[in-house]
């Protein structure tokens, strides 16, 4: 089997960010190993978009291309991706900040236990 | 005998990643757990300039090292918490904590 | 508790096999770009529009919808941060200690950085950048008045102002050009104009317009979300 650095890191950070959101309890932890599960996607994307020798996929001043550039269509789809990260973050911290005011805590198997 | 010196950084990055990865998901104290997941954003960036995306790359430094560090900080500052304190969930069960 | 991360290690470990061994079927570096899409996105960019970046006309001109849909979750986002922090009325801030090198360096760093800022997005369709790290920056610049100045607080009436006006100006963009042209977000200064040579500053149709609207409307965003989160807990 060839090792391909680039996948070997990607699905690791997406692993390890599962095996976060399956064992943790505190609402924090829970939120930085969904950023970890978004790094690793974004990575995944754009290393499947790569060509051996190729260039950034833009054109210099005179028009010469020296090697052909790397597809740009998942540059452009992974753009679009950390923004709504970004979105997807800063909504779910405040949605944990109300929650530690009303619960006084912040476990989320106490606060489960306390609604049934 | 002759190292490609991208492959050499390649090797590197994926090592120093898996390892803060771990270490942010593992540990206790949460501000150390902020510090690993930006360790984490700025490897990613320099991964993708390797890749050859120069556009991903600022927008990813930027987001991830720069503006959600400070985002998870003031979070941080409003509920006080700093370490991770759980309840012990099977002395609750017998009632011996009553909430 | 054993049991169950036992499962999950294992889970995990599963996870990232069978990944693996999928993906690296495909191959690594395999040139495979004759049947992609973005061959034709490549050729064709300097005759379409007359911008040097192919990243940015794939976001604005071949695939703006997208954006727009991206524009429009960042604001329900920003939206929904000012509506749960709608409790923390108080108007005392956080206790931080500002020395003079604070203040000074303040005042000396915080045009420079907004310049910087909006050199990142309006050069979009020469170098490489976008809205989004351009907005960053700009936000970042408040953070740095925040901290320095105590009792500073960005206005929260000009933040909201300037935040609709910045999206209703891209949709009022893309209906002109569905006057002009026949269909939304049709490029009209490039392709009934003709304005632009390639390689200056006025080139690539409207994608500096557009970017400009976009990125000031971030970086206005952004500076709303810290301002929401910065207020303290006295009802």
């Amino acid at each position: 089997m060839i090792i391909f650095w680039a996948y070997i890191s990607a699905i690791g950070l997406i692993s390890i960010g599962i095996y976060g959101l399956l064992m943790k309890r505190h609402a924090f932890k829970l939120i930085i190993s969904l950023g970890l599960i978004s790094t690793g996607v974004n990575l995944l994307l754009i290393s499947i978009g790569y060509i051996i020798g190729g260039t950034a996929p833009i054109y210099p001043k005179n028009l010469n291309i020296s090697a052909p550039m790397v597809d740009p269509l998942p540059q452009a789809l992974v753009l679009t991706a950390i923004v709504i990260e970004t979105a997807i973050l800063a909504a779910a911290l405040s949605l944990a900040i109300l929650m530690h005011r009303e619960y006084g805590t912040l476990d989320v198997r106490v606060i489960w236990r306390r609604l049934r | 005998m002759t190292i490609d010196p991208i492959l050499l950084l390649e090797i590197v990055l994926t090592i120093i990643m898996i390892i803060s990865a771990i270490i942010a998901v593992e540990t206790k104290h949460l501000v150390a757990a902020l510090a690993m997941l930006g360790l984490v954003s700025l490897q990613a960036s320099v991964y993708f300039l390797i890749l050859q995306a120069p556009d991903v790359a600022m927008t990813e430094a930027s987001i991830g090292a720069g503006l959600s560090v400070g985002i998870f900080a003031y979070a941080f500052w409003k509920t006080g918490e700093t370490e991770e304190k759980l309840e012990n969930l099977e002395e609750m069960d017998k009632g011996v904590l009553i909430k | 508790m054993i049991i169950r991360r036992i499962f999950a290690a294992l889970f995990a470990i599963f996870f990232f096999i069978s990944a693996y061994v999928l993906i690296a079927d495909i191959g690594f570096g395999n040139n495979k770009m004759d049947d992609l899409v973005g061959k034709y996105y490549i050729e064709n960019t300097i005759k379409d529009t007359t911008a040097l970046n192919v990243v940015s006309t794939v976001v604005v001109n071949y695939r703006g919808l997208d954006t727009l849909g991206e524009v429009t979750v960042l604001f329900v986002a920003s939206v929904s941060v000012g509506v749960l922090m709608a409790r923390f009325k108080g108007s005392k801030l956080w206790n931080v200690s500002t020395t003079p090198i604070h203040i000074t360096a303040g005042r000396i760093l915080f045009p420079l950085i907004w310049i910087f800022g909006a050199y990142i997005f309006v050069h979009r369709h020469l170098t490489p950048g976008g809205w989004f790290p351009g907005g960053a920056v700009i936000a970042s610049g408040v953070l740095l008045l925040m901290l320095a100045f105590k009792d500073y607080l960005p206005s929260s009436k000009l933040i909201t102002f300037s935040e609709s006006i910045s999206g209703s100006l891209y949709v009022l963009v893309g209906l002109i050009g569905l006057a002009i042209g026949g269909y939304f977000l049709y490029d009209f200064v490039y392709r009934t104009y003709g304005i632009g040579t390639i390689g200056t500053l006025i080139s690539g149709g409207f994608i500096p317009i557009v970017y400009t609207i976009i990125g000031v409307k971030d970086g206005v965003e952004l500076s709303g979300i810290l301002h929401h989160l910065s207020r303290d807990d006295t009802e």
